[in-house]
């Protein structure tokens, strides 16, 4: 390599390569070629007489610009623009080595699927024929969301004495998972299973952040992780239902039947490896591609908008009151999940400088409008809930419910303050994360408290 | 003399190919070529030129290889195939009708 003895130029040009690299059209090897070019340039300019300096102002000159030299590549290589979807091993030199990391996760993902066939062992299984042992739904997420904090370790190199006590809130998990007697088909029984996850993502995030809990921004990671986690899992699940669907069919093609190996083998052990591909996935591309949460948010947000004034307008003028049923109080607590969802997300993907502009209008009004709603529907259920009696799963519903309204409520009040220019996003941003240890915290005391309270049933 | 753009553009896949025709060579010394043949007239942004290479890699036009230089850096070098000499005889073509009708309507207009 032609090494130029002049220090500064060699820094010139380190730089100029850097931000050439950061354009997705080049890949590596045309970076090097151009920056042959740029260096055989150098030297015929330098033994013409020109210093350092300025043999580089022209060399770099005669190069052209760099916006249009990118457009023609991305036009040669349009290819390049989409192939970041798969991993590029040279994504991030400062990284570790791809190759091993893939080793991990593949051998994570194996672990993870043989966790789950490991109850079976014990006589637990996983069969079309037999109905599904509780076991397996109370203890789910225990099966993988502590191989997945080992890679998140892995992947942030912290100490073993640290994972030492992320592995405690799984233990203590395990625990309260299986240490009750449930009776059969009991409601906290189905609790357990439903809030056990919620409370152990927590573990999961503090694994994630290590140690930025705290700090700017790294609860705002996870927060994205995991959404986008969501979205690869649900887009690996998608693929694994046609695989499902074509062993069937093929199977039965030569009159046998595959089911056993669907039920017992293929779903379970695709669905716990599913999430460590997943969140490798969302960890190699982070930083490449645009996060879709944000996207489906700006999507979704004007839709739900509409949809709950629509339905508001349609109470008022009909006068015709909720039905309270049974369930209806878990069907607004999705509401209001899937709102804060939306607000959360939203905030996620915005620049917290930014001023206000439309669409915080139309979050504020979406966030009003869904506490309109709640509270109609609270109402009508407060009014009959004695009556119902308090089960578990009300109790449970009820709870989730005032959490996620005083949420709503008090980031309305931020949203309208900040819309009036009396405060910044950023409070927002931060009543969001300050508020998300709620739900672990609720969701631990479902599990630990819910069953011996309610006796079990 | 200032070239147009489209021109240049056009001209560009030709005199490549007749550059490499002549041997194997890589980005720097084929605008260097081009620049000597022309004296100096076809003027290129150097960058331009890759994006022309990598298409005619990807057409089949030209191979190229990675391989030392003389001053022990790697450098990529390219090669005209059989497609490539068979393109660039049929452009070559299409240049001479071209040609031959510009001096045809110029010869006129110098007899008028």
């Amino acid at each position: 390599m032609t090494i130029f003895a002049d220090q500064p130029l060699e820094e010139q040009i380190a730089q100029w390569r850097a931000y050439v690299c950061r354009r997705p059209a080049f890949n590596r090897p045309d970076v090097e070629e151009l920056e042959g070019h740029l260096r055989d340039q150098l030297v015929a300019l330098t033994q013409a007489g020109l210093a350092g300096d300025e043999a580089f102002l022209v060399a770099v000159k005669r190069m052209g610009s760099l916006d249009a030299l990118s457009r023609e590549f991305a036009r040669v290589h349009s290819e390049r623009l989409w192939k970041q979807l798969v991993i590029a091993p040279d994504a991030d030199e400062s990284a570790k080595p791809s190759y091993s990391e893939t080793l991990v996760v593949l051998g994570l993902a194996v672990a993870a699927a043989l966790a789950i066939k490991m109850p079976a062992l014990f006589g637990l299984r996983l069969s079309p024929d037999e109905e599904l042992p509780p076991f397996y739904a109370r203890n789910a997420s225990l099966f993988v969301f502590p191989l997945l904090t080992i890679y998140l370790m892995w992947k942030r190199g912290a100490e073993v004495a640290s994972g030492l006590w992320l592995a405690l809130p799984f233990a203590v998990g395990a625990v309260f998972a299986n240490v009750f007697p449930f009776r059969t088909g009991s409601d906290t029984q189905v609790l357990t299973a439903l809030h056990l996850p919620i409370a152990l993502w927590l573990a999961v995030g503090f694994a994630y952040v290590r140690g930025r809990w705290f700090a700017d921004g790294g609860r705002m990671d996870f927060v994205r992780f995991s959404g986008e986690l969501v979205i690869y899992y649900v887009l690996i699940a998608l693929g694994g239902g046609i695989v499902t669907g074509f062993t069937m069919m093929m199977f039965k093609a030569i009159d046998m039947n595959a089911a056993w190996f669907v039920a017992g083998w293929l779903i379970p052990c695709g669905a716990m490896g599913a999430v460590i591909i997943g969140s490798w996935l969302v960890e190699a591309k982070q930083s490449v591609i645009e996060n879709m949460a944000p996207v489906l948010t700006r999507l979704f947000t004007p839709l739900f908008t509409v949809l709950l004034l629509v339905f508001l307008a349609t109470m008022a003028w009909t006068g015709n009151p909720i039905n309270v049923k049974r369930e209806v109080l878990i069907g607004f607590d999705l509401l209001l999940v899937l709102v804060v969802g939306l607000v959360l997300y939203a905030a996620s993907a915005r620049d917290p400088q930014a001023p206000p502009d439309f669409f915080d209008g139309l979050q504020l009004l979406l966030v009003v409008s869904a506490l309109v709603v709640d509270g109609v529907a609270l109402a009508a259920i407060a009014a009959r809930i004695s009556e119902f009696g308090f089960t578990p799963n009300r109790v449970a519903a009820l709870g989730e419910n005032l959490i996620l309204l005083a949420n709503l409520a008090w980031s309305a009040w931020l949203y309208a303050r900040f819309l009036r220019h009396r405060g910044s996003f950023v409070d927002l941003e931060r009543w969001q994360i300050a508020y998300l240890p709620v739900y672990a915290v609720w969701a631990a005391l479902v599990v630990v408290m819910f069953p011996p309270v309610f006796g079990y049933r | 003399m200032d070239m147009s753009k489209d021109l240049v553009a056009a001209s560009a896949t030709p005199l490549v190919l007749a550059i490499l025709a002549d041997g194997d060579s890589y980005g720097y010394a084929i605008i260097k070529r081009v620049a000597e043949l022309s004296g100096g007239h076809l003027q290129w942004t150097d960058g331009m030129l890759y994006p022309v290479l990598h298409r005619l890699e990807r057409q089949g036009h030209v191979a190229a290889k990675w391989s030392a230089s003389e001053n022990g850096r790697r450098r990529k070098y390219y090669r005209i195939t059989r497609e490539g000499r068979a393109q660039l005889a049929a452009q070559r073509q299409q240049w001479q009708v071209v040609d031959g009708t510009l001096r045809g309507i110029w010869m006129k207009a110098c007899a008028v």
